[in-house]
C-alpha cells in the first residue's frame, strides 16, 4: 500500500479513537468542571460498560443488532447507577476534598477491577457488531461499523451540548459549576446535581465503551488506557471546556493513530504522556482553555 | 514534660522498635522471616513517600518511578557493566536522586490536583520507557540478578541471598532510613515543611523559600524511595517493570495512610498491617485488590489520620 492510502487508513483509525475518546474525556471533564474533583475510577466505569455490554448481548442472544442496542441502553444505566451510589455513599461524605476523593476513587478503581475479574474473568471477549458491512474504498475495504461509531459519537456529543446549553438541567449544572454556594442559596439541590453529574460522567464513559467493544474486546484491565488518554485530552483541551475536549480528542486520537501506525504504540503513548505532563507544567490552563478561576 | 525528656522517650521508642525487629530474626519461621525482610525494605519506600506526603503535604501518584529508578539503577549496572554490590547500590540511589530532583523542578511548578496528575504521568512515561527499551531492561519479563553478583565483599564476603544476611541488611537499611527521617523531621527544614503543609502562603510571607524547601523534600523523598528500590533489587535479585506501574505508586500511599501520615513509625506499621491483612485474606480469597480498595475507602472515610496519627491525637502527643 502506498503512503497516501496508508496515511488515510491511519487517520480513519485515529478518528474512531478520537470519537470514543471525546465521549470518555467529556465525562471526566464534566465531573471535574462541575465538582472540581478528579475521578481516577473513570476508566473503570468505561471497562464496566464494556463488560456489561458483553453480559447483556450474551444474555439476550438473537440477532447481534438486538443485543447491541439493548447493551447501548442497559449498560450505561447500570454504570450510572453504580456511580450515583458511589457518589452518595462515599464522595459526598468527603466534602469533595481533592486529596481524599482521589484516594477514594483509587479505592473504587481497585474494587470495580477486582469484582470484574472475579465475576467476569480474565478472558477478553468480543461483542458481535450490530451490522457487518465493508465499504470498498479504492485502496482498501473499511468497516462501516467503525464509521458509524464516529457518527454516533458526534450525535451524542451534540446531544450533551444541547442538554448543557439549552435545558433547565444544563442551566442548573452550569450554575452549580459557576458558584455552588450561591446556587445552593437559590434553592438548587447541589448534592443531587453532583450525584447526577457524577453518574452522567460515568454513563458517557460506559456509552463510549459499548460503542468500541465490537471492534476491540471487553477485558477487565481495559480501563487503564482510556483513563490516561482522557486525562491527556482533558488537560490539553482545558479542564471543564466541552469544545476544547473535542478538539483535543481529535488531535490526540488522530496523532495517536498516525504515530502508532508508522512507529510503535508504546512510543506514541510515551510521547503523548510526556508532552501533556509538560503542558500541565508550563501551561496549566490547557492549550485551548482559559485560566481557572 | 521537658524537651529532653521527650527526646529520650522518642529515641527509646525507636531503639525498642529496632530491637524487636532484630530479635524477630531469631524467632520467626522461614516464611515470615523472608516476608519481614521484604516488609522492612518496602517500609523504607513508604518512609520516603511519607517525607513528601506526610510532612510536606504533597500527594504524589508517581513514586513508583523513584523506587524503580533505584531498582534499575542497581540492576542494570550489575547486569550490563558488572558493578560490585556497593557501587551498584550507590548508583541506584544516585539515579533516584537525580530523577527526583529533575521531576521536582518540573512538577513543583504545579500544585494540588495538577501535581498529582503530573507525577502520575511522569511515572507512566518512565514505566513505558522501561518497556520500550526492552533490549536493555528486559521489558515486561524483567531481569534476574544472578546469585554470584549479589555477594557483598567487605573484607569478609556476605552473600545477600542468605536469609539471615538478607534480613540484617534490610534491618540496617531500615534503621538508617528511620533515623534519617527522624533527624529530618526534627530539623529546621522538617518544621518548615510542616509549615508549608499547613499554610504555604503564610510560610512564604514569613520569608521562607517554599519552592527550595519543597524541592529538597521531593529529592529526599525520591532518594529514600530509590534506596528501597536498590536494596530490593540486591536482596531479592529481581528487577521488573511491574514495580514501576501505577500500583506501586498507590501502595506506599496506602501504607502511609494506614500507619499514619507524618509519623516516623507509621510507614512500617502500615506496611506490616497491610501485609498481615492480605496474607491472612489470601488463604480464603485471591481478591486482594478488593481489600486494598475497601481499606483505602474506609481509611479516607472514617480514619483519615491512620493508626499512629489517631494514637498521637488521642493519647501520645509526643510521638514524632
Amino acid at each position: 500500500m502506498a503512503f497516501g492510502p496508508h496515511l488515510l487508513l491511519a487517520v480513519l483509525e485515529g478518528l474512531v479513537t478520537a470519537a470514543v475518546l471525546s465521549l470518555t474525556a467529556l465525562g471526566l471533564s464534566l465531573v471535574f468542571g462541575v465538582m472540581r474533583i478528579v475521578n481516577v475510577a473513570h476508566g473503570e466505569f468505561f471497562m464496566l460498560g464494556a463488560v456489561l455490554a458483553w453480559a447483556v448481548a450474551n444474555a439476550l442472544g438473537g440477532h447481534p443488532a438486538l443485543g447491541f442496542v439493548a447493551a447501548l441502553v442497559i449498560a450505561p444505566l447500570i454504570v450510572g447507577a453504580v456511580a450515583w451510589l458511589a457518589e452518595r455513599l462515599v464522595l459526598s461524605r468527603l466534602n469533595y476534598n481533592p486529596e481524599s476523593t482521589i484516594v477514594a476513587t483509587i479505592g473504587l478503581l481497585y474494587i470495580i477491577q477486582q469484582l470484574a475479574l472475579t465475576f467476569y474473568g480474565p478472558e477478553a471477549r468480543p461483542v458481535a457488531p450490530p451490522f457487518n458491512v465493508r465499504l470498498s474504498l479504492p485502496w482498501f475495504g473499511y468497516s462501516a461499523y467503525k464509521l458509524s461509531i464516529i457518527a454516533t459519537a458526534a450525535l451524542l456529543l451534540i446531544a450533551t451540548w444541547l442538554v448543557l446549553t439549552r435545558t433547565k438541567i444544563g442551566l442548573t449544572m452550569r450554575a452549580t459549576q459557576y458558584d455552588s454556594e450561591t446556587a445552593q442559596a437559590f434553592g438548587i439541590p447541589v448534592g443531587r446535581v453532583y450525584a447526577g453529574v457524577f453518574a452522567l460522567g460515568a454513563m458517557l464513559a460506559a456509552l463510549a465503551a459499548v460503542l468500541i467493544v465490537p471492534i476491540s474486546q471487553a477485558h477487565y484491565l481495559m480501563g487503564q488506557d482510556p483513563l490516561l488518554l482522557s486525562f491527556i485530552v482533558v488537560i490539553i483541551g482545558g479542564l471543564g471546556s466541552l469544545r476544547g475536549t473535542v478538539v483535543a480528542a481529535v488531535l490526540i486520537g488522530v496523532s495517536d493513530g498516525v504515530v502508532s501506525m508508522f512507529f510503535s504504540p508504546t512510543l506514541a503513548k510515551m510521547i503523548a504522556t510526556l508532552a501533556v505532563a509538560l503542558v500541565l507544567v508550563f501551561r496549566p490552563q490547557g492549550l485551548f482553555g482559559t485560566a481557572a478561576r | 514534660m521537658s524537651g529532653d525528656d521527650r527526646s529520650a522517650k522518642v529515641y527509646a521508642l525507636h531503639l525498642a522498635v529496632l530491637a524487636v525487629l532484630f530479635a524477630l530474626n531469631f524467632v520467626l519461621p522461614a516464611y515470615y522471616h523472608g516476608l519481614m525482610a521484604r516488609i522492612m525494605v518496602l517500609a523504607v519506600f513508604a518512609m520516603g513517600y511519607n517525607v513528601l506526603f506526610g510532612y510536606a503535604g504533597l500527594l504524589s501518584l508517581g513514586h513508583a518511578m523513584f523506587f524503580a529508578a533505584g531498582m534499575y539503577g542497581t540492576g542494570l549496572t550489575i547486569v550490563h557493566f558488572g558493578f560490585s554490590v556497593p557501587l551498584a547500590f550507590v548508583s541506584g540511589i544516585a539515579c533516584g536522586a537525580v530523577l527526583a530532583f529533575v521531576i521536582g523542578l518540573l512538577a513543583l511548578r504545579t500544585s494540588g490536583v495538577a501535581f498529582m496528575i503530573v507525577t502520575m504521568m511522569f511515572a507512566q512515561v518512565f514505566a513505558l520507557s522501561l518497556i520500550y527499551f526492552a533490549g536493555w531492561t528486559g521489558g515486561d519479563q524483567g531481569l534476574v540478578i544472578p546469585q554470584p553478583a549479589r555477594i557483598l565483599n567487605l573484607g569478609a564476603a556476605f552473600d545477600l541471598t542468605d536469609p539471615t544476611v538478607r534480613y540484617m541488611a534490610a534491618l540496617a537499611l531500615f534503621a538508617a532510613a528511620l533515623f534519617a527521617t527522624l533527624a529530618l523531621v526534627r530539623s529546621r527544614h522538617g518544621r518548615v515543611l510542616v509549615a508549608i503543609r499547613e499554610n504555604e502562603e503564610r510560610t512564604k510571607m514569613l520569608g521562607y523559600d517554599t519552592f527550595a524547601n519543597k524541592l529538597a523534600a521531593v529529592t529526599a523523598s525520591g532518594t529514600i524511595s530509590a534506596a528501597a528500590g536498590a536494596a530490593f533489587a540486591l536482596l531479592f535479585g529481581y528487577v521488573g517493570a511491574n514495580f514501576a506501574g501505577v500500583q506501586y505508586s498507590i501502595l506506599p500511599l496506602l501504607w502511609v495512610l494506614l500507619g499514619g501520615a507524618a509519623t516516623t513509625l507509621g510507614p512500617l506499621l502500615g506496611t506490616l498491617v497491610m501485609y498481615v491483612v492480605t496474607d491472612t485474606a489470601s488463604s480464603f480469597t485471591s481478591a486482594w485488590l478488593l481489600i486494598v480498595g475497601v481499606v483505602l475507602i474506609l481509611l479516607v472515610l472514617f480514619f483519615p489520620k491512620g493508626i499512629l496519627g489517631t494514637l498521637r491525637a488521642r493519647w501520645l502527643g509526643w510521638l514524632p
